[in-house]
């Protein structure tokens, strides 16, 4: 099976909240926004963000921005005060997200991002 | 009738600029500042308690300096910001001198205050309040003895009575950020406190502007190099009387404002969407929509409100030892490795010294550390950034740890460099307590004079 990089079809913008953060997760189009609804669910996500040992991943929808917002419990080892990573706010953690491999839909072109976005 | 609320501030640290650019050339009505982050109060209330002049964000009286033509040329123009910090009247009265010194002593400056509940703390024990950590559940006893400061988010309530009494300049301490755009959209447009569908599209454009430029497309996740973010334009809200409203930036200006990077400021530090809670409202996020009605111009429709919750957000922070990081650069064959061979023999020289430390993390910065285990990983680099990072009670452990960075420079690997700084020093740990308090326990307190009243 054929991946591509989740980024082909989303952008996504991630912070913190105490000890948790979130990454809220923008489909560019309403076809990759279904396909994310199937395919990105709490657990695959939860499976992906595994090396950084989320304590829950609960998922919210925004229909009308195309968006999931996920929240990433006890995921900054500490927070923004107490945690000795260097992303000790999550910041990058969208970069992340966006780095992930997902299967290549058929219908990728319907899903990209138009130019002028 | 339509207000444009700008915000020049996004947190304490960003552009020193950005004010008074967005005051010259955004057409204003209120220029917000935001500061105040989940702790810097406890870093305000740690400066205040070593003077009593201090406890407030200092920026803000160098960017009032910048702003004081903008403000002599625009009689309508008015300021709202969290700048107070742990004392918004020390704030206010040295706000004051700087106007009265500069010929606009009329000018009427308020401050809100009411949010510090540190003073107050055994009281409202006393009273019922459990003040239980809201994310973990343990009870305050476990840190009751090192609590450093603790403060109540207000709403926007406070800055509606300042402006209502013809404050041109309103200095609060901490209230919910979003509270800084529904004070002036209430003050002006005439909401009830009931309107919830209408404070809750305040509140909706409120955290949109909040983080200053993220919203106009600083940490953009579509950017190319063919986007340039020189001269960034700043946020602009322009709110009608009905809720409905626009995010926009001033024209020339670099950055963007498209449905994309709105839709991601949207989602930015948020939990449930359906309850985005402030003192204000109890606001739905989950249906808004966003349509470019123009170049750099978003209009966002779709918010919804609820009851404001019964209880406040209360940020507390407590003592909780020291950390100390620093870096080393590792170049060369095998870069990677070495580093890591350098941060474990740090951590194993302070054992052999009897140096135990609570928690430790060596990170090879380059080699996908970040999120170690995440992404995948570049180990075959010729120059790595080793970090290390520890945190104890003992600030004396800690000062030892710092000491170990430098003899690497000549008892370690080949390859390290890049030991050049001042050497870093432990900093005090104040870490998070968040937790609630019953809203009729507290209430603003506002304090409106005349420049030259404050006393100077």
């Amino acid at each position: 099976m054929s991946t591509i990089r989740l980024a082909e079809i989303a952008h996504a913008r991630s912070g913190d909240k105490g000890n948790h953060a979130n990454v809220g997760v923008i489909a560019y189009t309403p076809a990759g926004f279904d396909f994310l609804g199937k395919y990105l669910t709490e657990t695959r996500l939860a499976e992906y963000l595994l090396p950084l040992r989320p304590r829950q991943v609960e998922r919210f929808e925004m229909p009308g921005i195309l968006a999931y917002n996920f929240l990433l419990r006890d995921i900054l080892a500490g927070g923004a005060s107490r945690s000795l990573r260097t992303d000790n706010q999550g910041k990058v953690l969208s970069a992340a997200v966006l780095e992930m491999p997902i299967p290549a839909p058929p219908n990728l072109a319907e899903m990209q991002r138009k130019k002028d976005a | 009738m339509l207000i444009r609320v700008g915000n020049g501030a996004g947190f304490w640290g960003d552009n020193l600029d950005a004010p008074r650019l967005l005051a010259e050339q955004g057409a204003l009505d209120y220029l917000t500042l935001e500061y105040l982050a989940e702790l810097t109060l406890s870093i305000l209330a740690h400066q205040r308690s070593r003077n009593p002049e201090a406890g407030f964000v200092a920026d803000f009286l160098t960017v009032l300096e910048s702003l004081i033509p903008a403000l002599a040329a625009q009689p309508k123009l008015k300021i709202i910001t969290n700048a107070g910090g742990m004392a918004p009247a020390v704030c206010a009265r040295q706000t004051a001198a700087i106007l009265s010194r500069s010929g606009l002593g009329n000018v009427r400056v308020a401050a809100v205050s009411g949010d510090d509940l540190l003073p107050r703390l055994d009281e409202l024990i006393a009273a019922g309040e459990p003040f239980t950590n809201l994310d973990t559940g343990q009870p305050l006893g476990d840190v009751r003895a090192k609590i450093a400061s603790a403060n109540a988010y207000l709403g926007a309530e406070g800055i509606v009575a300042a402006l209502g009494q013809e404050a041109r300049i309103v200095i609060t301490g901490r209230v919910a950020d979003a509270s800084l755009t529904v004070g002036p959209a209430v003050h002006a447009l005439g909401w009830s406190w009931n309107d919830w569908d209408r404070l809750a599209a305040a509140t909706v454009a409120g955290h949109l502007i909040e983080c200053g430029a993220q919203v106009t497309g600083g940490m953009f996740s579509g950017w190319t190099p063919a986007h340039s973010l020189d001269n960034l334009g700043y946020p602009i809200a322009a709110i009608s009387e009905s809720g409905q409203f626009s995010i926009t930036k001033p024209a020339g200006t670099g950055g963007r404002v498209s449905v994309a990077t709105v839709s991601e400021q949207l989602v930015y530090e948020i939990g449930d969407p359906r309850h985005y809670l402030t003192p204000d409202v109890d606001a739905d996020f989950s249906q808004v929509q966003l349509v470019q009605s123009g170049t750099d111009q978003v209009d966002v429709r779709g918010a919804k409100g609820n009851p404001a919750p019964p209880r406040l957000k209360v940020s507390m922070a407590y003592c909780d030892g020291y950390m100390a990081s620093g870096t080393l650069v590792v170049c060369g064959d095998q870069a990677a490795a070495k580093a890591r061979v350098c941060g474990e023999q740090i951590l194993s020289r302070l054992e052999t010294a009897g140096v135990t430390l609570q928690r430790t993390h060596i990170e090879c910065l380059g080699t996908g550390d970040t999120l170690a285990g995440v992404w995948r990983r570049a180990d075959d680099a010729l120059e790595v950034v080793l970090r290390v990072s520890v945190h104890d009670a003992s600030r004396e452990a800690v000062e030892r740890f710092v000491r170990e960075f430098s003899p690497l420079v000549g008892s370690g690997p080949p390859g390290v460099t890049g030991y050049t700084g001042p050497r870093m020093k432990p900093y005090p740990v104040f870490a998070y307590w968040p937790t609630t308090v019953a809203r009729d326990r507290l209430a603003p307190v506002v304090d409106v004079r005349g420049a030259a009243d404050w006393g100077n």
